[in-house]
């Protein structure tokens, strides 16, 4: 029995000698096995008196069960190295790209009316198109802009025959939505426009968005209210807006509208040609001619109507100088965006 | 409209800054362009000066040295001018004059050693004109020593204002003075236009026969007049303030007139004309050389001025060289008429012109101003130039003039269009202030006589702008409208556009916006099958034509990646083709049909550069898989791509897209030869489809899972090799009865081991009942007819 402390150091000692799972089963055998040399210990508990037999039976145990904890604890250790090893050799590089397609983007003109498209809808207005090849009584006539009016002139109009043409701004799509229906009228029409004109500043087809709003009682300060409110949420600024008279055959009163410059504040720069004012569009009260050939009743209803250049917005919003750009379709360009 | 602010301050002189001159006006509605000072910026050193003496520099040849007076003192000048010549009065830059643009200074100096003790300026140098011939001439009766700022009045700028079309009463001075007077409450003083007795009886027959297009004819002969003497300093400097070359006396008066009041003049040789003026329609056969030069011949739609040996001038537009005022003219006929703006509008423009004259009687002249202008421009002239005024030859039809207009104005449409209520004393005010007079008023509305002037003006609504414009656009208060409207209808069978979009862009597509118009000769290329629509008016030859497809544009993207050493391009873009409905027929507006499509290009690697795999090319069913992606997100809807052709696709590499037997468009490997006339040298794939089509879907239905186990099958046969697999599907499909739950085609193979005429097309077929399980005897029923209906309708044979 004396020999029971050292024969669990023995046995710690083959424990620790062994480096692998198979040699510290041996070790269990040889020390736990039915044939190990515990167990053989064990075998002797007979031979002692009843008195001496709980003592040493209970010692016996006790060293068995260090030495079981002890393979246990190794085993555990021996397994957890492994599973390191495993671990390691499947390290990857997880700085590599994944692998797959790569994601493309949308144009900014897109993405410009689109934000301008979403604030609209969610006061209300719905979306509506024209077509872009349109006649000339919705593009001019029904819009107050007779044969041989001067604004004529100034729309450069692309023409197929005399009386069918290229759509020079988005406002015949409030002739054709008032035709088909009775008001309220709560629209916005963004598209492409055409004006046959080439320069640095002008391309030949550019992108409108229309607003109409036709009900009861619309007055020039919902209209001044809805386009402030508008700048505001899409430069994501407070900057002022200005309003000036003039004139567009199919509204009446009529304005432009300025808001100070989204660059410089208005101090004056670049962008304004110093001026610290940017012009963002025309707008106005619709004129009664223009309802009446929508055949609404004039005297019931008022709206307005505005236009915005949804490619002027974009330039403003990304710091495009050059509107040409838009339309080359170039990839370093266009990357810039996504 | 460009003008001088002195010349506008004569007629009402506000105390304002010029900028806050310009910032009112512009806020009133007429916007200021620019200003610009109507000389260069030099300090007072500048004066008028007389050359005493001027003799040849001794070393040079193209020198003089000339002794100046500045009137207290001499001083010697080397000057390089040819007309430098003794007893003219100059410009003279003493010593100490400074030029600010450029710092320049003018100091003692040494031109080849003869001193030299300032400078005698051009126009140019003064910043008068770009006319650098020589030094600048003043009057004989310039005063010396007198600073030349002074002199010439130069402390002054040239503002341009962009007017709009209805505003053609501010087209002359005095009506831009009108509206300064209206917004500064001040009264306006307006040019004398005094009657101008006649000296003689002289005058000369006026024929107007177009009346309807000439309402309003005054003229007016004035002889012996002396056209050698020059118009003065200070109505020269005006018109070249107002952005006019003077010409001689005749002409810069006309100038004038058209620059102050707003009317149009033309003066003739009155010893040019034969017989009597007529004011009548060309008759389409005669011709006119143009005081531009240029000879052309009206259409019977152009007025003209004409006499016995035909046409002298294209009415209101431009005179004609012969009987314009020359040198020689002794006696000259005045013309001072009112044209219908509607009926001579676009006529210029026709011919390639435009001038003052047809930018303002194509907007409108005032009717009523044709005599006051006559008498202005006689009493100028006569001052100038001296001569005998006849009587005013007068023609005038009443009918086809505008009609004095009233206009009544509710008072409570001011509220309900402006959101303001205005004093009916402020409203009174402003539309006195801007010309119209009270007819009657009531407690419920007025009554305005609108003057001849504001023919712009016919409306209620137009009274209700002029007061929004004068009581200040931005004090007009400001309301978030309240849209108790219906809310927009959101259809769930409707997807948007934008999802379409992004499921591309998720792919790696980049969207493009090509111009709607394209090269003719690469639509061609491209779609052969339709004549497409032309434009009357291209902007160039390569914008000439509307896209019958969306193609034509995305390969001329493609094109301009790849020369800018892109090699991977996938494009992808929205929007409308053009064709017609009946090729033979017009492109009027019915036989045009514009669909919205969604289309795409994609060519070069099936992945950017990467380290993963070796650079694999796209091929056609990478692009489909992406198109596929698309019409996947149209819930419900089955697309069926069949083999197709198309001109501009690979023959073996074009499938036709179907929605329920609809061709919806197509998609497929631009065909070998087309990329090869492109340069392309790889291939590229494209698509096309109708976005309606795509966008239209179905609402979700769900139905009861089973809870029982579905039976399987795997099926694989030969077919041959031609075959399409869709419709081997399509066929088990049919045949596979109501509970077929899934159908997958699993395997393809061709090669090695079998027929190479046939392939091996490989699926699993699985089935599934609500209620029940599927018992075998009913499965390998269903079998037996599949494969008894593959094996007559495609000779189809079971593989072991």
């Amino acid at each position: 029995m004396e020999n029971l402390a050292e024969l669990v150091a023995q046995a710690k000692e083959a424990v620790d000698a062994a480096n692998d799972e198979q040699s510290l089963d041996q070790v269990r055998v040889s020390f736990l096995g039915k044939k190990g040399q515990i167990t053989a210990l064990l075998k002797t508990l007979g031979k002692l008196s009843n008195e001496e037999r709980p003592a040493a039976g209970a010692k016996i145990n006790e060293a068995k069960e260090a030495v079981s904890q002890y393979i246990n604890a190794s085993k555990a250790k021996l397994e957890n190295a492994k599973l390191e090893a495993l671990l390691s050799s499947q390290t990857i590089d997880v700085t590599l790209p994944g692998r797959g397609e790569s994601t493309g983007g949308l144009h900014p003109v897109t993405k410009t009316m689109d934000r301008m498209v979403s604030f609209f809808t969610s006061m209300g207005f719905e979306v509506a198109h024209g077509p872009e090849i349109e006649d000339d009584y919705h593009n001019f006539e029904a819009l107050n802009i007779p044969d041989h009016h001067p604004a004529r002139a100034m729309h450069d109009t692309f023409y197929f025959d005399p009386t069918t043409l290229l759509r020079t701004h988005t406002s015949g799509v409030q002739i054709r939505t008032m035709e088909l229906g009775e008001p309220p009228f709560a629209i916005v029409a963004p598209g492409r426009v055409y004006r046959c004109d080439s320069d640095l500043t002008h391309t030949p087809m550019f992108h409108q968005m229309e607003g109409l709003l036709v009900k009861e009682n619309v007055s020039f300060a919902e209209l001044k209210g809805t386009i402030e409110e508008f700048l505001r949420v899409f430069f994501e600024k407070d900057l002022p807006v200005r309003f000036r008279p003039s004139y567009f055959p199919f509204t009446e009163p009529s304005a432009e509208f300025d808001i100070a410059c989204v660059n410089c504040s208005g101090k004056g720069c670049r962008i304004c040609s110093q001026t610290g004012w940017l012009e963002l569009g025309g707008c106005g009260m619709v004129h009664p001619n223009v309802l009446k050939s929508a055949g609404i009743d004039s005297e019931k209803y008022s709206g307005f109507a505005f236009g915005l250049g949804i490619d002027r917005f974009a330039m403003l919003r990304y710091n495009v100088t050059d509107l040409r750009t838009f339309f080359e379709n170039d990839l370093k360009f266009l990357k810039q965006f996504n | 409209m460009l003008f001088s602010e002195k010349w506008l301050r004569e007629l009402v002189n506000p105390e304002l800054s010029a900028q806050d001159l310009m910032d009112q006006v512009t806020m009133a509605g007429l916007e200021v362009d620019g200003s610009e000072p109507v000389a260069a910026g030099f300090n007072d050193k500048i004066v008028v000066g007389e050359i005493l003496t001027a003799q040849p520099h001794p070393n040079a040849d193209k020198l003089q040295v000339c002794t100046v007076s500045n009137g207290t003192e001499t001083l010697q000048v080397v000057c390089g001018a040819p007309n430098a010549r003794a007893g003219i009065k100059v410009a003279f830059a003493q010593i100490g004059t400074v030029f600010f643009e450029d710092n320049f200074k003018i100091k003692k100096a040494k031109l080849r050693q003869v001193e030299s003790f300032g400078m005698l300026c051009s126009e140019k140098e003064l910043g008068l004109s770009d006319s650098h011939d020589g030094i600048m001439e003043l009057v004989a009766d310039a005063p010396l020593g007198t600073n030349i700022r002074e002199y010439l009045d130069l402390d002054d700028i040239s503002i341009e204002v962009d007017l709009t079309p209805n505003r053609a009463d501010c087209l002359g001075v005095i009506g831009l003075a009108r509206e300064v007077g209206v917004l500064n409450q001040l009264e306006v003083t307006m040019p004398a236009c005094e009657q101008v007795p006649a000296t003689i009886d002289d005058s000369y027959t006026v024929n107007v026969t177009a009346k309807a297009q000439c309402p309003n004819y005054v003229g007016r002969v004035i002889k012996d007049v002396d056209v050698s003497k020059s118009s003065p300093l200070w109505l020269k400097e005006r018109l070249r303030r107002s952005g006019i070359r003077s010409i001689d006396a005749v002409v810069d008066v006309t100038n004038y007139v058209l620059i102050e009041l707003g009317q149009p003049m033309h003066g003739f040789d009155l010893n040019q004309l034969s017989g009597a003026l007529q004011v009548r329609m060309a008759d389409g056969e005669e011709k006119i050389v143009l005081l531009d030069g240029q000879e052309i011949q009206p259409r019977t739609d152009t007025l003209l001025i004409a006499d016995d040996n035909g046409p002298l001038a294209l009415a209101g537009i431009m005179g004609g060289q012969k009987s314009g005022v020359s040198e020689n003219t002794k006696d000259i006929f005045l013309e001072s008429a009112f044209f219908t703006p509607k009926l001579i509008a676009g006529k210029a423009r026709s011919y390639g012109l435009h001038t003052d004259s047809s930018h303002r009687f194509e907007r409108g002249v005032d009717f009523k101003l044709q005599e006051k202008a006559i008498e202005r421009a006689t009493a100028l002239l006569i001052e100038i130039t001296g001569g005998k005024p006849g009587p005013l030859v007068k023609q005038t039809s009443a009918e086809f003039l505008p009609k004095d207009v009233d206009v009544v104005l509710p008072k409570r449409s001011i509220k309900r269009l402006l959101g303001v209520e205005l004093e009916d004393s402020v409203v009174e005010d402003i539309l006195t202030r801007l010309g119209l007079k009270l007819k009657e008023s009531n407690d419920t509305q007025w009554t305005w006589d609108i003057p001849s002037w504001r023919f712009d003006i016919s409306i209620a609504e137009d009274l209700i702008e002029e007061l929004a414009r004068v009581y200040g656009y931005n004090n007009l208060p400001v309301t978030v409208p309240n849209l108790a409207l219906e809310l927009p209808k959101k259809p769930e069978t409707k997807i948007g556009l934008d999802k379409l979009r992004l499921q591309l862009v998720a792919h790696g597509y980049q969207e493009a916006i090509n111009y709607s118009f394209v090269d003719e000769k690469t639509q061609a290329l491209i779609e052969p099958d339709f004549d497409s629509i032309k434009l009357l008016n291209p902007i160039s030859s390569d914008l000439a034509v509307m896209r019958t497809s969306l193609w034509t544009g995305l390969i001329k993207s493609l094109q301009h990646n790849l020369n800018r050493q892109q090699d991977r391009v996938l494009f992808f873009e929205t929007g409308l083709r053009f064709r017609k409905l009946d090729e033979k027929a017009a492109a009027t507006s019915e036989n045009i049909v514009q669909q919205n499509v969604i289309s795409g290009i994609a060519y070069g690697s099936k992945y950017d550069k990467n380290w993963f795999e070796d650079g694999e090319q796209i091929d056609f069913f990478d692009v489909k898989s992406h198109l596929e992606s698309v019409l996947d997100l149209a819930i419900g809807v089955e697309f069926k791509f069949l083999p197709g052709k198309h001109p501009a696709l690979h023959p073996g590499q074009t499938a036709r897209i179907e929605r329920d037997g609809k061709l919806i468009g197509f998609i497929g490997q631009l065909h070998p030869g087309v990329q090869k006339t492109l340069g392309l040298k790889q291939a590229a794939f494209v698509f096309e489809c109708l976005v309606d089509d795509i966008t239209t879907v179905k609402l979700p239905e769900a139905k009861p899972l089973s809870k029982f186990p579905a039976s399987k099958r795997d099926l694989a046969v030969l077919i041959d090799k031609d075959t399409p697999v869709q419709e081997v599907l399509d066929c088990v499909k049919e045949q596979a009865g109501e509970f077929l739950e899934s159908l997958v085609l699993f395997d393809l193979y061709q090669g090695k081991g079998i027929d190479p005429d046939r392939k091996s097309v490989a699926m699993g077929i699985a089935w599934q009942h609500v209620e029940r399980s599927m018992v075998d005897d009913e499965i390998n029923t269903t079998m037996q007819k599949i494969i008894e209906t593959l094996e007559s309708r495609f000779a189809a044979v079971l593989r072991g």
